[in-house]
């Protein structure tokens, strides 16, 4: 058999991505939430944030962990699979992701153990900022790793040396053109994931024991967060498309599944078709007249450049992007849809007892994490066939090493992620299936003091593996 | 040196030199910092009873993850300042590389499963254990490669995908697999009491035994691998500079197998630091200044003075801050392990 090591490079790398962004987009969330509740125990001293705390921070603690572990797989795969890539880049890129390490990984890791382990051992304020280490820790990673990825979007300010792009202006490299829509859109994207998850997690669990005090406050405080945000994210994409009209013009045309410019004539905003490559045009679609010419160009009839206005060597793969992107903008939409639900029954008091809302809410879980993916997609695959738009391509970048090797390698990842996520969602829903515990209903109880006697090892509430009381 | 180095001057002359002391460093602290935590790993299917276990993984769960960091930043710190190294050996590594990476997710994510596990809790017990063993041996066939050379074209990679598999890099493996253990071994000595201590005291010197002898082979080994390295140790002058290396890693051995009998807590842990280092230090003198042997030298892998100059400034001021922070959540969990770590209602 024939292995092809640059289409298995591709695969592999894509998969090990998909399956690490999966993680932070939910931790970058989860960290912020986290420091939300802490931060509301230490002022009102209410005994239940303080047991919301120690409920969320063991679904971070999952999380984190599979971030971490497929995170370290990422760093050493630009070498291991992209070394021509690594040598082209490397003066730009390299030290991008090296300060990722030096000022966010560093910050997570060191301070994850206090806020894991610590409790008892550091104050409460010390407790808190190691909290909130974590959580700046996260929002570094992507700031750093986010501005790598957008320069290899957008590159600029740099000259090439030798056939290696070498920087001239740091500052400017790092907020390269694509950078600030990048960053803003995904951070926010992180926020809304974890919103969707935790609301969806709580309405798993009030769907369960619908006096759950914990999952109500947790599904009210992740409710409102989508009320406000999801019309943010809405905008976010919007300027992001505007950027990429800008600088990716086929990447654009691609996302619209727009072919052709008819002389004189508005372009027609494509709701749905199957962009057919062959023929160059869409099958089936269903069309609203000069909507995109008023979204891309805010004129009734203004034209932006058409797919085949570029060499075909240049155009990406048309359906995936252009499908990806629906996806993507369909759950924004529902986002906002249900926050708006929510609101409705926020004012009729029936935010926790309407069980069509709470299935709608339990279904929306995965939502965040989809859009994250297809987004990612739309941005990636719409960014070939190249690896550095317009420097270089992605079949230049692969490395020199064997396909059977590359095969070998990725059949390992997909056996091996497939367990950890298996085995992870399986830990995540026992813990959901204990829920917090119930503190009664406890407005202004005292605060913890922190240095408690002693108590016996393992409280069997904590181990979750014997039945729950719901089971 | 100096006609290897011969027309880089000025920034590109210093700016490799800096940097490839400051990555030596982060691979030294890699190597200490994991090195212990995949030791208690390696260690950790010989214990008979479960509570062991329980206090064994509980000593390093607050701290490996950023032990950890430091081999992220062996790697991202290479393709930041020696791009073209990074571009040459990862290729060159690929198997054992990937490997390596599997284990350390079985390892990383058993300390998530293993607490919140009953029914399972051996899957993760063996997750942990094999994960720290395979990453170990994985990461000492890598060092065997490393001192061995490799194929290069250009700047690319021109060898085969199994180039690093050979009887010298198994026996880097297996060497490596005892250091970690020995420094696993002398941290549990450090970090718990009673019967686990002495147990573990016991297992410090069977690895300590090991480590000699895997030391001396391979010190026997190294020079006939290649003329040049054999010429560095031997010829007149270095031979009388070099001899205290050897001399001194005897002493510190001989201290390392008494104060493991004697008592003392601490000790043992800082004599296997001074071991490693001693070893780390022989094996730079033989390779400086290469860094993809036997060809690309420092300078000619460095990437360009602006992106070394732009990488060392965050280095400078941020490396002291991740060391003082570092520092601080080692104090917070000194001590002895105790069991209020487990019952602090996280997990
Ligand atoms: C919760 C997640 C989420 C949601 C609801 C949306 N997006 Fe998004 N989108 C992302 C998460 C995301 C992302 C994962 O963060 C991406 C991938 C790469 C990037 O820069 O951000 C992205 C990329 C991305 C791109 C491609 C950028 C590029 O190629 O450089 C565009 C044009 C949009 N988005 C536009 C939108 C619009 C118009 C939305 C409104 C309905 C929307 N996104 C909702
Ligand atoms: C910010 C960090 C990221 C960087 C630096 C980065 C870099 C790259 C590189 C070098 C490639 C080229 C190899 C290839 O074409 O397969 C690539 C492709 C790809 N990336 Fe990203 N990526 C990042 C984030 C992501 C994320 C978070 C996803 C999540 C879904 C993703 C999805 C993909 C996919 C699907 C491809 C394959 C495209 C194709 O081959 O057609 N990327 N990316
Ligand atoms: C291909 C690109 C990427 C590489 C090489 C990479 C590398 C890594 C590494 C090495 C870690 C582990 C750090 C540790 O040991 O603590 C990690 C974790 C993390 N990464 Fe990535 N990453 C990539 C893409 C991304 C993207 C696109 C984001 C988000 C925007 C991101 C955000 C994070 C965060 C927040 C963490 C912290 C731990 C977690 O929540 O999982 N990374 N990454």
């Amino acid at each position: 058999m024939d292995f092809d090591p640059l289409l298995l490079s591709r695969i592999q790398f894509g998969f090990t991505v998909a399956f690490h962004i999966l993680f932070p987009a939910f931790t970058i969330g989860l960290a912020s939430w986290l420091v939300v509740l802490e931060a509301r125990w230490l002022f009102s001293k209410r005994e239940r944030f303080r047991t919301l705390y120690r409920f969320w921070v063991k679904v971070f603690a999952v999380s984190f962990g599979l971030g971490v572990v497929s995170g370290v797989v990422m760093s050493y795969q630009f070498g291991t699979n992209w070394s021509a890539f690594s040598d082209m880049a490397g003066n730009i890129v390299g030290p991008l992701m090296g300060y990722e390490v030096l000022t966010a990984f560093f910050l997570e890791a060191s301070f994850l153990g206090i806020m894991l382990f610590g409790w008892k051992k550091v104050g409460n304020r010390l407790h808190f900022l190691a909290t909130s280490m974590v959580a700046l820790g996260t929002l570094i990673s992507a700031f750093w790793i986010l501005s790598a990825n957008s320069w290899m979007q957008t590159p600029s300010t740099f000259e090439m040396v030798d056939g290696r792009a070498v920087p001239t202006d740091w500052l400017a490299a790092i907020f390269n053109p694509s950078f600030p829509y990048r960053f803003a859109h995904m951070v926010m994207a992180a926020y809304l994931t974890t919103a969707f998850a935790v609301a969806g997690m709580s309405a798993w669990m009030l769907l369960r024991d619908p006096a759950n005090r914990g999952a109500r406050t947790s599904l009210s405080m992740a409710l409102w967060f989508a009320v406000i945000f999801s019309p943010v994210q809405i905008l976010l994409g919007d300027l992001q498309g505007l950027n990429v009209r800008d600088y990716q013009p086929v990447k654009l045309a691609a996302m619209e599944g727009h072919w052709q410019n008819e002389p004189g004539e508005g372009v027609p905003l494509v709701l749905f078709g199957w962009p057919d490559e062959e023929a160059e045009r869409n099958l089936w679609s269903v069309e609203i007249p000069n909507l995109s010419s008023v979204i891309i160009t805010h004129s009734w009839d203004g034209q932006f450049p058409a797919l085949t206005e570029f060499p075909e060597e240049n155009r990406p793969p048309v359906a995936i992007v252009f499908w990806s992107f629906r996806i993507m903008v369909l759950i924004g939409f529902l986002m906002l849809g249900l926050g708006l639900w929510s609101l409705y029954l926020r004012w009729r008091k029936r935010l926790y007892r309407s069980r069509t809302f709470l299935y709608a809410t339990f279904a929306m879980l995965p939502s965040g994490f989809v859009a994250v993916l297809t987004g990612w997609i739309t941005a990636e695959v719409g960014r070939q066939p190249w690896v550095v738009y317009g420097l270089m391509r992605t079949s230049e970048a692969v490395s020199p090493v064997s396909g059977e090797g590359v095969a070998f390698s990725l059949a390992l990842f997909v056996v091996v992620y497939a367990i950890i996520f298996g085995a992870g969602t399986y830990y995540l829903f026992k813990l959901l299936a204990q829920g917090p515990e119930d503190t009664g209903p406890d407005e202004g109880s005292p605060p913890f003091e922190t240095r408690r006697p002693k108590r016996p090892l393992s409280r069997s509430e904590d181990r979750l593996e014997e039945p729950g009381p719901a089971e | 040196m100096v006609e290897m180095a011969a027309g880089y001057e000025g920034l590109t002359f210093w700016l490799p030199l800096i940097w490839s002391a400051l990555i030596a460093f982060a691979v030294a602290m890699y190597v200490i910092m994991d090195g212990f935590d995949l030791g208690v790993g390696i260690l950790f299917d010989a214990p008979q009873e479960e509570a062991w276990r329980d206090k064994m993984m509980l000593s390093v769960a607050p701290i490996w993850d950023g032990n950890e960091t430091w081999l992220v930043l062996g790697g991202g710190g290479l393709l930041a300042v020696f791009p073209l190294a990074y571009a040459l050996l990862l290729p060159a590594l690929y198997l054992p590389l990937i490997v390596m990476l599997i284990a350390l997710v079985f390892r990383g994510v058993a300390f998530e499963f293993r607490f919140k596990a009953v029914k399972h809790k051996g899957v993760w017990n063996r997750s942990f254990h094999y994960g720290s063993l395979v990453a170990t041996f994985a990461q000492g066939m890598v060092l065997g490669a490393f001192v061995q050379g490799f194929a290069v074209e250009g700047r690319s990679f021109a060898g085969g995908m199994f180039d690093w598999l050979t009887p010298f890099s198994i026996l880097t493996g297996a060497c490596l697999v005892a250091g970690y253990g020995l420094l696993g071994a002398c941290w549990l000595v450090m970090k718990t009491e009673g019967a686990l201590e002495a147990w573990a005291r016991h297992w410090a010197q069977r690895f300590l035994v090991a480590v000699i002898v895997g030391m001396a082979a391979v010190s026997l080994w190294v020079p006939f691998l290649s003329p040049e390295i054999a010429d560095r140790w031997f010829s007149f002058p270095n031979i009388v500079m070099l001899l205290p290396v050897p001399a001194l890693t005897a002493v510190v051995a001989l201290a390392l197998f008494r104060t493991l009998r004697t008592g003392r807590t601490g000790t043992p842990f800082a004599l296997t630091i001074v071991l490693f280092l001693l070893g780390y230090l022989g094996l730079a003198i033989s390779l400086f200044p290469y860094l993809v042997p036997p060809d690309v030298t420092i300078w000619e892998a460095a990437a360009h003075s602006s992106s070394q100059m732009f990488a060392l400034v965050g280095f400078i001021v941020v490396i002291p801050i991740i060391l003082g922070y570092t520092a601080y959540t080692y104090w917070v969990f000194r001590g002895k392990v105790a069991e209020d770590l487990a019952e602090e209602g996280y997990h």
